[in-house]
């Protein structure tokens, strides 16, 4: 469960999340809205990349603003990037296990869980096959996997499966369905793929420039009037 | 913690991750011997000159190194290594004069002091990447060669400083008693040269050099893996002025007298250049660029030919290997080799069979 009251960002005089009110309570909760809405500036106050202006955020009843920001993956925070940041010196099992090692989780474990983790995903390639070498839907997993080893609470996946073809969107979708029951975290999915989206989530909120325009079950949302006119560009501002 | 099903295909992939290469095996032979070649054979076969000549390339191999992790492994641009190294000389030598203990002792120290005064002036670096840091370290290598022209190395004086512009009779700065002559100190120096290579094997291997290759890709993907960035570019900063500062020792110790000229501040620029030229990524960059800075310009020396053409050389050099072979000569060359020996093999066995022609030109295109 995540609560978030009145988050506010500006960049100088771009206001990138204006007053964001909202919950998330568990599953796979989708963000979704148009481009420059603001849902990549909200992942980047999760994982404390950016400092907002105001507001609170309150994750499973901790304050997520007071914690540094690469204590988060320790406390349980897990993210992938919309532009996919595998590293592609190291090799797949080191990409999964690095987050596992600087975590705080116990060395006795690592191994399995890396390996858990990598078959979770459906990643069929060698664990120790360089990065470098994998295709762009691999690497997605790679990234997805790294998010998902250990003990998340909060996983933000920022359109894990843009640029991916249908058939590699179908497999990510099928592992994202899984990521909340597998790990108990709570998993919140930013894509712009509205099939992904309703499949995998069973509520979702919509942000348009920076405020939060509708939230609830996912078919509603998708229907909404508001929700339409802001995607159609005719929204009143 | 996820599905008891993957615990079964985690042990079925066991021995997988532990798979002794024959690679790794042919790698270590090919160090041993040229290990060897280089402290044994080596000294015999050349003159004196290219002795001190490859006491230079052992030393300047450990800079090279050194900014090889910070250029190559982390991503963060130093023009001020250089008056890193003569840092190092300066404590190394101030501690020779002083003192009489042992020289691994006071290589030992130098590599300490030089390591914090190093990690301090490298703070901007926890801020500032790119050319924004490349800027900073040179103006603080320019501001320290101003500093070192006015104080002077030690030679023997007393009080801090330790040097007295009035002695007639300059002391040589002391070498280790086992490593008194030339080809011994070049040993010696190999030899330095050698455990620094390790230690940073040891760190790029592991922990460190994991975060540090994050770090490398994306600062924000490292600190989402739960990596404290500014603590790993601090140790990468730790790192590569201990090894400077052990080099400059090793340095003190083979001049014998040290003078200001010797560390000029552009000398870091031509420094960098070589090591993206070697390789910054690869600690064999870090042999080929010693071997590019030290060994090239007094080969061409003694064939007669101005070093003025080096800065050119070195100019168009960076650009062809950045352009043509970004992973640098130490990439490169195996693979060009690898190539070549192909293309024997290709040519060798369309002398034995004539029909073999075609494989061949497939084989190498
Ligand atoms: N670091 C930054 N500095 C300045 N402006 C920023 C920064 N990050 C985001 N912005 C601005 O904030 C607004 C929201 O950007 P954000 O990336 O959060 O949108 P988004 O919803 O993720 O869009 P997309 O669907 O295109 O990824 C944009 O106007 C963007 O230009
Ligand atoms: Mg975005």
């Amino acid at each position: 469960m995540i609560e978030v009251n009145d988050l506010t960002v500006r960049f100088g005089g771009v206001t990138s999340l204006d007053g964001m009110t909202v919950s998330f309570d568990a599953g796979t909760c989708g963000l979704i809205g148009p481009n420059g809405a603001g849902k990549t500036t909200f992942f980047n106050v999760l994982s404390g990349f950016v400092r907002p202006a105001s507001g609170t955020v309150r994750a499973f009843g901790d304050n997520l603003l007071s914690i540094v920001h690469f204590r988060r993956a320790r406390w349980g925070v897990r993210r992938t990037f919309q532009t996919e940041q595998a590293i592609e010196q190291l090799s797949v099992f080191q990409n999964v296990a690095l987050i596992h090692e600087h975590s705080g989780l116990s060395r006795a474990s690592r191994r399995a869980d890396v390996l858990d983790a990598i078959s979770f995903v459906g990643l069929r390639c060698d664990p120790q096959a360089s990065v470098a070498t994998l295709s762009a839907g691999d690497r997605r997993l790679v990234e997805v996997a790294r998010a998902v080893v250990g003990k998340p609470k909060l996983v933000l996946l920022d359109e894990p499966a843009a640029g991916l073809p249908d058939s590699e969107t179908e497999h990510m979708g099928e592992v994202i369905r899984q990521i909340p029951e597998q790990t108990g975290a709570l998993t919140i999915l930013v894509d712009h793929d509205m099939s992904l989206v309703s499949a995998c989530c069973s509520t979702t909120a919509v942000l348009d420039f920076g405020k939060l325009i509708a939230s609830g079950p996912t078919a509603q949302v998708l229907r909404d009037e508001h929700v339409i006119r802001a995607y159609l560009g005719t929204a009143e501002v | 913690m996820l599905d008891t099903a993957n615990v079964t295909a985690s042990t079925r992939r066991g021995p997988v991750l532990r798979r002794p290469t024959t690679g790794a095996l042919v790698r270590g032979v090919v160090i041993t011997v040229l290990v060897l070649f280089a402290l044994f054979a080596l000294p015999q076969l050349i003159s004196l000159y290219y002795v001190d000549t490859m006491t230079e390339v052992a030393i300047y191999a450990m800079v090279a190194l050194g900014l090889g992790v910070l250029v190559g492994r982390v991503g963060l641009i130093s023009l001020g290594q250089v008056a890193i190294l003569a840092l190092g000389a300066w404590v190394a030598a101030r501690l020779l004069f002083a003192t009489s203990q042992p020289f691994p002792l006071v290589l030992l120290e130098a590599g300490v002091i030089t390591m914090a005064l190093g990690t301090l002036i490298g703070l901007p670096a926890l801020r500032l990447r790119g050319l924004y840091l490349a800027l900073i370290t040179l103006m603080l290598a320019g501001a320290f060669s101003i500093v070192l022209a006015t104080t002077n190395f030690p030679n023997g004086g007393h009080g801090f400083l330790g040097y007295n512009g009035s002695l007639i009779n300059i002391p040589a700065i002391r070498r280790p008693s086992i490593a008194l002559t030339d080809p011994a100190y070049y040993r010696y120096s190999v030899v330095v040269a050698i455990l620094m290579f390790l230690l940073v094997f040891a760190h790029v291997r592991t922990r460190p050099g994991r975060a540090w290759a994050a770090i490398r890709q994306s600062e924000p993907a490292a600190l989402a893996a739960g990596i404290n960035t500014t603590l790993y570019k601090l140790w990468a900063l730790a790192l590569a002025s201990f090894v400077t500062g052990i080099a400059g020792g090793v340095y003190a110790g083979a001049a014998h007298y040290l003078y200001s000229i010797d560390f000029p501040a552009q000398d870091s620029i031509i420094l960098l250049a070589v090591v993206l030229m070697g390789g910054a990524y690869s600690m064999w960059g870090a042999v080929v660029a010693a071997l590019l800075l030290e060994f090239l310009p007094a080969w061409l020396n003694n064939l007669g030919v101005s070093n003025d053409w080096l800065t050119i050389l070195f100019g168009v050099g960076v650009l062809q290997v950045l352009t043509t072979a970004p992973a640098g000569l130490a990439d490169q060359v195996p693979k060009d080799l690898a190539k070549l020996g192909r293309l024997l093999t290709g040519l060798a066995r369309r002398g034995q069979s004539p029909a073999g022609g075609n494989a061949v030109s497939e084989e190498t295109q």
